[in-house]
């Protein structure tokens, strides 16, 4: 594709930190090149602010190769912009025209509270996992790889669950603000391997009873979270943690 | 894990969501199956027989407190559902594009289900009522076929009734397969089987029912 530039108008959510009440701020850009990422755009903003003496726009980004899970971006109304299956840091200019105009947002959920402008805690992710996210091993010499027998299916399955950033682009895309997606792909990729089995009831239980405390909604099946999650975890996920879920659940002998 | 703990979490809900919901697929089998006799064109004899004894048979009239308080579980699960689900997202996006990423049924059960309730207090008081009282008053030669032509010869209420229909399309067409979702059956051969099946009941449900108010309107029967 040919390479172009383009001036455009951004509308950012600017909010001081989580007590003060946030508005949109206009910004014009001049000259970018359609090779940027869209957070180089945003550095580019940033020192154009910095120049003029505002406060630059604070925005979560690490690796910037579409791994870590850390950049977030509400863009256009799509969560990492309007690409399929991919971050805010490898969403690339060239996904807009000269003379558009761009809205970005934070994620809006009541779990993922804003620190600041773009900027959003998701910490209760992090709580989910401590609930249960993790497996007993013995410590020592690593054991060998390929040890015990897996079959292909299960193993093929589990890395594709753990396939998960942990970004929250399921969160922030659900009308209902449900972490189905995240829990679904973090219980599956355990729950299928026999390392996973120790912990396998109390795991779903834990972690579902924590992800309910942290005021996240409930899944009604739209599938939104699928079709914006920038690794693609499939939600057969959430099916696997429903089942499971129930299973644990009902075969608990707690009365 | 308790009972109550189970079934007050989200997934628990969605559980007894999908359970009422697959009671209430069942139960309109029965129900377009029963009044599709109207189509037999012998002036409501069968109709008629059969809804007597629907209506006079004690386990039916037992079976008939299961329906109603399916129907009520899967209301109240669905109000306590989105007013949870409201309080996820307090602050609402300025731009969201939700057509690049759902169906706008699937996002819309709430609204097609309070459009299904209101239609149901309309349906209940013109048939369930007249039935009722009827049984209590002693008349055992209570023409329900004669009550639906009086009924559905009113054009705003056939008008009502296939907005009715058309509401339950949509909440089953989503309903269907997701309750098997809720449920946590997932499988690459067997899913899109299920969405299929869901689609079929849901058409051939909805065009029995459409067709009732239709038949008598237009004197069709």
């Amino acid at each position: 594709m040919e390479h172009y530039h383009m001036n455009l108008t951004l509308k950012v959510w600017r909010q001081k930190n989580n007590q003060s009440k946030g508005n949109f701020e206009t910004y014009q850009v001049k000259n970018i090149s359609s090779e940027m990422s869209f957070l180089e755009m945003f550095d580019v903003l940033n020192e154009q602010l910095i120049v003029e003496g505002k406060e630059p726009i604070a925005f979560d980004h690490d690796c910037r190769e579409g791994i870590c899970g850390m950049c977030s971006m509400y863009i256009n109304g799509q969560a990492h912009g309007p690409w399929q299956q991919n971050t805010t840091c490898q969403l690339h200019m060239r996904a807009f025209k000269d003379g558009d105009t761009i809205v970005v947002e934070p994620w809006r959920s009541t779990a993922f509270p804003v620190v600041k402008d773009l900027v959003v805690n998701r910490s209760s992710f992090d709580r989910i996992i401590q609930a249960g996210g993790y497996i007993s091993v013995n410590t020592g010499n690593a054991v060998d790889a390929n040890a015990i027998p897996i079959d292909k299916k299960d193993a093929d399955d589990a890395f594709m669950a753990a396939a998960c950033i942990g970004c929250g682009a399921c969160v922030a895309t659900c009308k209902n603000g449900s972490a189905m997606l995240f829990v679904g792909a973090k219980v599956s990729q355990l729950a299928l391997l026999p390392q996973g089995g120790p912990e396998r009831e109390s795991r779903v239980l834990n972690m579902v009873a924590q992800m309910d405390k942290e005021g996240f909604g409930n899944c009604t099946n739209t599938y939104a979270c699928e079709a914006e999650c920038p690794k693609g975890i499939s939600v057969a996920n959430i099916a696997r943690l429903n089942s499971e879920y129930l299973k644990a659940g009902l075969s608990s002998e707690e009365a | 894990m308790t009972f109550k703990q189970i079934f007050t979490s989200s997934i628990g809900k969605k559980f007894l969501m999908a359970f009422t919901g697959i009671f209430l697929i069942l139960f309109l089998i029965v129900h377009a199956g029963i009044n599709s006799c109207i189509f037999l064109n012998d002036g409501g004899g069968t109709f008629n027989t059969v809804a007597h004894f629907m209506s006079h048979n004690w386990i039916m009239r037992f079976l008939e407190i299961g329906l109603f308080a399916g129907i009520i579980l899967h209301i109240i699960q669905g109000l306590m559902l989105w007013s949870q689900n409201n309080k996820a997202r307090p602050v609402k996006y300025a731009v969201n594009k939700v057509e690049a990423n759902s169906k706008w049924y699937s996002r819309s059960m709430g609204l097609l289900g309070t459009l299904l309730l209101l239609f149901l207090i309309m349906h209940l008081s013109h048939f369930y009522v007249g039935t009722k009282v009827a049984l209590y008053s002693g008349d055992v030669e209570h023409n329900l076929y004669e009550e639906m032509r009086t009924i559905f010869s009113i054009q705003w209420v056939v008008a009502a009734y296939l907005l009715g229909v058309v509401a339950l399309f949509w909440h089953l067409y989503h309903g269907f397969q997701s309750a098997f979702q809720s449920l946590g059956f997932h499988h690459k051969k067997y899913s899109p089987l299920i969405k299929t099946m869901g689609i079929g009941y849901a058409v051939i449900i909805c065009t029995l029912f459409a067709l009732m108010p239709l038949a008598f309107y237009f004197n069709w029967i």
